[in-house]
């Protein structure tokens, strides 16, 4: 249901009202309309593009003007000459920040993909009594608003002596990422055939040998769907952060609402500033969006 | 003897997991119920019981039931909006138009981003500065002649600030929307349409009477995702003006309430009134997924 890919594009896909029907095709009534709907609905998409990119314009424009040229007043205007000014003056505030996010989110997504492979795999797979009243109490667990949770667990992580830096975060994400990445692993493997996991058993194979060496080496395209959204998930994250973190660990949420947060901040720093902390996910976005997507779809329950 | 050696392995292998979430879902969610039902309120935890005082004095609190009344106007614009933009978004898209991924692309990537960058953005956009300080949406609108247009957007005094947000995170989440409706649509059989072309239906009628009944669930899996977002979200919110009552909600409340004002207590239990709203929509919802898959 969630690890499917993308559905094709339809069979038939409109022709241009110029194009001839094909013979054989089925038999389609077509409006006399069809042309101009169709011209009117790409107008529409390019008018709904320019307004969704409408923030990413000014964000790029401004970022890249020379100091002379940045005033509020003057945000629409394109600059006159690029500049990374703005880069160098925001780049010290966020530096660390930047590199708190990635030692937190990276091994916080793969140790919670890790285990999520294995809970999927044995609710899919290795089912024991009673796996079907745990699956959905173990998904309650991604729809928790944080703060209730919140007060409780700045006490345990204090209590663990994990507070202010980045384990206990790590921490936090990897437990609260479990719901999402074993409904990941656990769609996936479901739509393996039983077959191949019988085979390993007949030729003698344990448990944890099956999991590790038939089950997780097929399981890549879901690992990288959970890493992905595991990454993307933590890097986007600013409670936990706010929470759990002192100044020195802070991650890039927490420090780009220090650079931003206030109205006294100049507005080329607080674009410049949300530009760079959101340059990871993007470059994720941009080059694993099909992985990204399945995320996106798993976290529906029913794609 | 045979069945138990057959699974006992794999339960054994779930099992730091389920403790895990046992402790720090379950756990909590009861220890938060406890801290909201006693006088927890500067820095030393206290659980002495006290009963729903809590809950009581929230409800004669004019600031509490403000941010009831914020989140319900948030809830009502976001989820209808981000529900009808995304339903048209995917209805655009739908009968296959050239370069499909691109506008998906577009329409998807600010779910990429963080709700802090995107507020950051936003505040921006949406600032009501005037004078030679205007900037943002109004400064477009003023030099496109549209200056009619041009508000205080979060900073209005009425039910439009929260609208200006709703704006801003459904910039953020839209597209999601519309990739829900897109695998909907496309999940409905072609044999099913052409069935239905077959016995003269025109396109529109095949959409309203064949694939539109059929999307239902998607619409249930839409309204729930986003009604439980709309809840709890707080980051969105505090980046973009936090110390406005015009745009604060319960779940900002619980942050400035607990962990500026130390009132912890007070903070629990706000916090458990939005586990219960959450769970009213979550629950049936879990329950319903579970049921038709096994039903398959």
């Amino acid at each position: 249901m969630t690890t499917t890919a993308t559905p094709p594009p339809p069979a038939s896909v409109a022709a241009p009202a110029t194009g001839p029907e094909p013979a054989d095709g089925p038999v389609r009534i077509r409006s006399p309309w069809a042309g101009y709907t169709t011209t009117a609905r790409y107008i529409i998409l390019f008018a709904l593009v320019c307004v969704f990119l409408l923030p990413v314009y000014v964000l790029l424009i401004t970022a890249f003007k020379d100091l002379a040229q940045v005033s509020p007043s003057r945000m629409w205007e394109w600059p006159d000459s690029l500049s990374l000014d703005t880069y160098r003056a925001v780049w010290p505030k966020l530096q660390d920040g930047l590199r708190n996010s990635l030692a937190m989110a990276i091994p916080a997504a793969l140790i919670s993909s890790f285990l999520g492979a294995a809970n999927g795999f044995v609710l899919s797979k290795w089912r024991f009594p009673g796996a079907d009243i745990v699956f959905p109490l173990i998904l309650f667990g991604m729809f928790i608003p944080y703060q209730a949770i919140l007060i409780p667990m700045r006490q345990t992580i204090s209590d663990l002596h994990l507070l202010g830096g980045l384990n206990g975060l790590i921490l936090a994400h990897v437990i609260y990422g479990l719901p999402i990445t074993t409904l990941i692993f656990r769609s996936y493997f479901t739509g393996i055939s039983d077959e191949l996991i019988d085979a390993a058993q007949v030729d003698g194979a344990g448990m944890i040998r099956t999991f590790l060496f038939v089950a997780l080496p097929i399981a890549v395209p879901a690992f990288a769907v959970s890493v992905i959204w595991q990454f993307t998930s933590a890097w986007n994250d600013f409670l936990f952060g706010l929470v759990l973190t002192n100044p020195d660990h802070w991650p890039v949420t927490v420090a780009l609402n220090n650079v931003a947060g206030g109205q006294v901040v100049p507005y080329h720093e607080a674009m410049a500033a949300a530009l760079l902390a959101s340059i990871p996910t993007l470059l994720v976005y941009i080059l694993m969006g099909r992985f990204f997507m399945r995320g996106l779809m798993a976290g529906a329950l029913k794609g | 003897m045979y069945r138990l050696r057959r699974w006992a392995p794999g339960f054994l292998l779930i099992l730091p997991s389920l403790i895990a979430l046992g402790i720090f879902v379950y756990g909590f969610l009861g220890r938060n119920v406890q801290v909201s039902l006693s006088n927890w309120r500067g820095l030393a935890p206290r659980y002495d019981y006290v009963g729903f005082d809590n809950y009581t004095r929230l409800a004669h609190d004019t600031r509490f039931t403000g941010d009831v009344k914020n989140v319900i106007v948030f809830t009502v614009i976001f989820v209808g909006g981000a529900l009808i933009a995304g339903f048209l978004l995917a209805l655009l898209l739908e009968r296959g138009v050239k370069a499909e991924g691109f506008f998906r692309g577009v329409f998807l990537f600010p779910m990429a981003i963080s709700f802090i960058a995107t507020a950051v953005i936003w505040r921006w956009l949406m600032s009501n500065a005037s004078g030679a300080q205007e900037t943002g949406l109004n400064k477009l609108f003023r030099e496109a002649g549209l200056g009619f247009l041009a508000n205080d957007w979060f900073k209005s005094n009425t039910v439009f600030a929260m609208a200006a947000v709703a704006l801003a995170a459904g910039w953020a989440l839209v597209g999601y929307i519309m990739a829900l409706f897109l695998a909907g649509i496309r999940g409905v059989s072609d044999d099913l349409r052409e069935a239905a072309r077959v016995d003269g239906a025109s396109e529109p009628k095949v959409f309203w009477y064949v694939v539109g009944p059929m999307l239902w669930p998607v619409v249930m899996a839409a309204i729930v995702i986003l009604a439980h977002i709309s809840l709890k979200t707080f980051d969105l919110i505090y980046a973009m003006d936090p110390k406005s009552r015009k745009i604060e909600t319960p779940a900002l409340y619980m942050w400035f309430t607990t962990f500026d004002g130390f009132f912890f207590s007070r903070g629990a239990a706000i916090a458990t009134l939005l586990v219960l709203g959450i769970a009213v929509v979550i629950v049936p919802y879990i329950w319903y997924s579970m049921r038709s898959e096994r039903r398959k």
